[in-house]
């Protein structure tokens, strides 16, 4: 029986240095699709959020073109996020480990990962990234049909599309906060980016991040 | 004198010499603006409900003015027609069958919708398009629809639910109080075609004037309850009521007994607006801060070492 956090194309490949597959070039488009469609989404929505924000209606063609785009942008992201759920949801499960990870943030702040338990594909962080994003997306995509009055005017009433409104803008920050420690946390734990350009990581930084998932792939080869 | 003797009141609807320019602006959507030194006066339209007749010349009025035509509709079983505010029917008389449960007579409440240009806009506090929504000095709040984007944010906005966005240039559309006519010191177009004077246009003070005139008349006839409609929530409207039973204003068709801009309204263009990019802007400092202050996190040449060990790849 495979481990649970062992997707589909994950493979050790031993040598100087050693590599692992990470992901699939199927799981590169679809999150390079999401990842296109958070970020325009973002600059569309910031743009309607704060009048000083409001120049980056430009981006899209102006003011009529952000309104009208920003929620078919929606439904990309949506299906392509429901995409990557379906691929990524189970290596996500939490885990016994997960729990100490967490409560020993500050030695994952500092960079101490000798004294962090050994951990699968993914941590205890990127496993609340990933559960944000799956929480964060389903309340905004249903906020924001609701609100999408060009089709779903009549839909809702006006005290609930008011409610809907300021959920979606809650929801909306919130999940740009998430994307920031996303990106700041691939930026930060070099050789991270790698695994979603190219799709493979050095065994080193596996060795050193995600060891359990490593010593499974190993495991799974002899 | 013929038996029926009907006398109207002088014509209050005077013409008023203004003219509305970008230096009469005091609010404006998405934007900031330093409000001009000198004021218009206030204007008001008063809408007399005890006077009117529903003949809709108003309406007709509107249309003609704006240029604005409506397809043909079908009946909703009522008088109202069309069924409610479209984009291009800025107002819409709401005929409303009442019994009155004291006097036990049908009254036919007749009640003339559309924009009533709060002081404190909704519309305006909700529109994320800078300069689409402009209030001036005298109390009109207008739109600029080349400014407008359709996101349909004014009627979240809205305490009376009024702007309309249209579908065919997705456009929000309402009442301008005929801004374009007040400009030029006429009336508005639904003030000139009332044949009873329900529809008076003035300045605000004198306005309110004429309409205890009214009151004090539908007291004297029973109405002990006539009153104006001019809704503090709002901190006024430029658009107000004489009513015979203003203690009850659901009765005319839902009309808001305190209307004011909804609470979530408030927090989603207050707090959240700023908290959100303050907290976008922390997570963003706190990343850089972290980076500076820890360094990358970079892989060691013994975490090599040892993956090559684990993988056999070393002997």
């Amino acid at each position: 029986m495979t481990a649970y956090d062992i997707e589909s194309g994950d493979q050790v490949h031993p040598g100087k240095p050693v590599t692992v597959d990470r992901y699939t070039a199927g799981a590169r488009i679809n999150h390079w699709i999401t990842a296109i469609s958070l970020v325009l989404l973002a600059l569309s929505g910031l743009a309607l959020f704060h009048p000083s924000l409001y120049f980056l209606t430009v981006l899209f063609g102006g003011g009529q073109w952000t309104r009208a785009i920003h929620p078919w942008i929606g439904v990309v992201l949506f299906f392509s996020f429901a995409g990557l759920f379906l691929r990524f949801w189970h290596a996500n499960l939490w885990k016994a480990e997960d729990g100490t990870w967490l409560a020993r943030l500050r030695d994952v702040m500092a960079g101490r990962e000798e004294r962090l338990p050994e951990v699968g594909k993914y941590n205890a962080g990127q496993k609340v990234v990933f559960w944000s994003m799956s929480l964060l997306i389903t309340v905004l995509i249903v906020s924001g049909v609701l609100v999408w009055d060009e089709y779903f005017g009549s839909y809702a009433s006006m005290e609930t599309k008011r409610l809907a409104v300021l959920i979606h803008s809650l929801a909306a920050v919130t999940i740009i906060c998430v994307w920031i420690v996303h990106v700041y946390a691939a930026i930060w734990v070099r050789g991270t980016i790698g695994a979603m350009t190219k799709g493979r990581v050095t065994g080193g930084w596996a060795w050193r991040h995600h060891r359990k998932w490593l010593r499974e792939l190993v495991v799974g080869k002899k | 004198m013929a038996n029926f003797e009907f006398v109207l009141p002088p014509a209050p609807t005077k013409d008023i010499k203004v003219g509305l320019s970008d230096a009469d602006i005091i609010k404006r959507s998405a934007s900031e603006v330093t409000p001009p030194a000198k004021k218009l006066p206030e204007v008001a339209k008063l809408i007399d409900v005890s006077k009117c007749i529903g003949c809709k010349a108003c309406q007709v009025a509107c249309l003609e003015w704006n240029d604005k035509r409506i397809p043909v509709g079908v009946n909703v079983g009522s008088y109202d027609f069309p069924p409610d505010l479209t984009p291009n029917m800025f107002t819409v008389m709401k005929y409303t069958e009442w019994v009155n449960p004291e006097t036990k007579n049908l009254e036919w409440l007749i009640r003339k919708d559309g924009c009533m240009h709060c002081q404190d806009p909704g519309c305006l506090k909700a529109c994320p398009a800078p300069g689409a929504i402009v209030q001036y000095s005298n109390g009109i709040v207008d739109f600029d629809h080349d400014k407008c984007i359709g996101c349909g944010y004014c009627i979240k906005g809205c305490p009376f639910n009024i702007p309309r966005v249209s579908e065919v240039d997705s456009r929000a559309y309402k009442c301008t109080l005929c801004s374009d006519r007040v400009a030029v010191g006429q009336g508005p177009a639904c003030a000139r075609a009332c044949p009873t004077h329900a529809i008076v246009f003035g300045p605000k003070d004198e306005i309110k004037q004429h309409a205890e005139g009214r009151i004090k008349d539908l007291k004297s006839r029973g109405y002990a309850n006539a009153g104006l409609y001019d809704p503090p929530g709002v901190d006024g409207t430029h658009v107000m009521y004489v009513l015979q039973h203003a203690d009850k204003p659901e009765i005319y068709a839902n009309l808001p007994k305190n209307p004011r801009i909804s609470p979530i309204v408030d927090l989603w263009k207050g707090a959240t607006k700023y908290l959100g990019l303050a907290a976008m802007g922390a997570f963003a400092v706190i990343g850089l801060v972290h980076h500076v202050v820890t360094g990358p996190n970079r892989v060691s040449p013994e975490d090599e070492e040892n993956a090559e060990k684990l993988t056999g790849s070393k002997q």
